[in-house]
């Protein structure tokens, strides 16, 4: 006797501890296998191009902050690097090993997240995620210090920094140096070789490196699939050419490499911070740039590789003291767009792992 | 980067090779006709020595007298980048022919523009707003629209 079966869809979202933000998958499943998925996105949708348009370019620099809440110091220097491009702004040498410092540990901070609720959905609920929180309170503490918030930071601005580290930075980095290594390797030693995070996590929502060109992703989600490709070594911006780092690739594209592509990423930003604190020289932190900028007119595209892949923008100058277009080239919403290779034909289950693999944040997805 | 074609000989490959593209170079933009994207973009994915296999955003903007589609291209392998644009006149209902058979990330990117511009892309596989609701009336981004 054969069963008559038929498809069902359900709603994943839009409040979900696994979708990190407001997003709404809608599935349709056989069974407990996926068939079709088809995301709903918009929920926080903030309107920040449109926002962009009528505030002066350094007043943009606070919305950047908002766009993904856990790297807003990737955000800040991508974009006010767009700014000085319009505008042909020379950045004082300390100014450059302050951003990439301060870059980098958000790069930390970033996957330290990403692991943590990655590991957070493959169940091991609350403990791990808290290991990662530790750390990160870490970082924090270091923002605090050096532009007086811990999420919202707007540290950056066209031409340098807000202001020059005090010496509590560097006294609280240098302990910080020394302690994150084996922060890392406690963290790794719960998850790396767990039983239970191999058997979840090898060959599960593979992705190929042709499909992940393809699909514009960039990033770990990339360099998982074994494709070598990271802006920092490409077209160096900053001061990333006179510094020393690896680029680590995965070898599957499945969800394991992408976690261990972030923890190794989180070693080399380490050693990017230790040389640029040994490198570092006195002088001024920010440009002579009056408060409204009025670029020539013209067009352009800048990026940075933020944590979670590349992240551009695309600015329109007509004269005026607010940019004509503020385009935002996200990573998160770009390395969704293969939602549907990587899940149809995986379990329930398999659908929160894969999401939390994509170490997507909502706020940049909707802008 | 490494390109080792200027703006002026890349402008001209294109035109021999695409002959509808009408491929001109205004400063250091080339621009192309709306109805040869899909060839054009073709050629400098598949070529042995463009291979502009990674399609980086795509982007319109609204000048009142047209919409401008422009399109950042890049080579993973080779390192270099190109951006072309395409102007459209059809202001009330502009179409632009889909890039997404190619790159499979133009999908999402086309249904933005066309939330938030209004630029309709033929060919497209799912053109439904994306972040805006279904139902929602104009496009934010246009500079018509009054909110």
């Amino acid at each position: 006797m054969s069963i008559r079966t038929e498809p069902v869809t359900i709603n994943l979202g839009p409040q979900h501890p696994s979708t990190h933000g407001v997003f709404r998958l809608r599935v349709t499943f056989d069974g407990e296998t996926v068939v079709d998925v088809d995301p709903v996105f918009g929920y926080m949708h903030r309107g920040t191009e449109k926002l962009a348009e009528t505030r002066s370019y350094v007043q943009i620099v606070t919305l950047t902050d908002r766009l993904d809440w856990v790297s807003s110091m990737s955000n800040n220097l991508a974009y006010v690097r767009a700014v000085e491009a319009l505008c042909e702004i020379e950045v004082p040498q300390r100014a450059q090993f302050l951003r990439v410092i301060a870059a980098e540990l958000q790069r930390i901070a970033s996957h330290l997240m990403a692991t943590g609720f990655l590991v957070n959905d493959m169940g091991a609920f609350a403990t791990p995620l808290m290991y990662c929180f530790r750390e990160r309170e870490r970082i924090l503490d270091l923002f605090e210090i050096l532009c007086g918030a811990r999420i919202t930071l707007s540290y950056m601005r066209p031409g340098g920094v807000f202001q020059d580290a005090p010496k509590a930075f560097w006294d609280n980095l240098d302990a910080l140096m020394k302690e994150m290594p084996i922060y890392i390797d406690e963290l790794e030693s719960l998850v790396t070789t767990n039983e239970i995070v191999l058997a979840r996590s090898k060959n599960v929502g593979v992705l190929t490196a042709e499909q992940s060109i393809n699909g514009s992703l960039s990033g770990p989600m990339l360099r998982a699939s074994s494709v070598d490709w990271d802006i920092r070594k490409s077209n160096p911006y900053e001061i990333y050419d006179k510094l020393n780092f690896e680029v680590p690739i995965g070898k599957n594209g499945d969800v394991f490499d992408r976690y261990l592509v972030r923890i190794k990423e989180m070693r080399e930003s380490l050693k990017i911070i230790g040389q640029c604190v040994d490198m570092i020289s006195e002088g001024p932190v920010r440009a002579d740039v009056p408060y409204n900028i009025r670029p020539p007119a013209g067009d352009i595209y800048s990026s940075i590789e933020a944590p979670k892949g590349e992240l551009g923008f695309y600015l329109v100058s007509d004269q005026s003291i607010s940019p004509y277009r503020c385009k935002i080239r996200s990573p998160s919403f770009m390395n969704l767009s293969l939602l549907r290779e990587m899940l149809v034909g995986w379990k329930m289950s398999d659908l929160i792992v894969i999401l939390g693999s994509v170490d997507f944040v909502m706020g940049e997805v909707d802008r | 980067m490494s390109l080792t074609k200027n703006q002026k000989e890349l402008t001209d490959l294109i035109n021999t090779k695409c002959i509808d593209s009408n491929a001109i170079l205004i400063g250091q933009d080339i621009y192309i006709s709306s109805e040869s994207i899909n060839d054009v973009m073709k050629f400098l994915k598949e070529d042995v020595e463009m291979d502009f296999n990674f399609l980086t955003s795509i982007t319109a903007v609204d000048y009142i007298e047209f919409i401008e589609i422009i399109y950042h291209l890049y080579s993973i392998d080779r390192n270099h980048r190109v951006v072309l644009k395409t102007k459209c006149y059809e202001i009330d209902n502009p179409i632009v022919p889909s890039i997404s058979k190619l790159w499979k990330g133009a999908e999402l990117q086309e249904r933005e523009i066309w939330d938030l511009v209004g630029v309709e892309f033929s060919g497209h596989p799912n053109m439904k707003r994306v972040l805006l609701w279904e139902g929602f009336e104009g496009h934010p981004l246009r500079r018509s629209y009054l909110g």
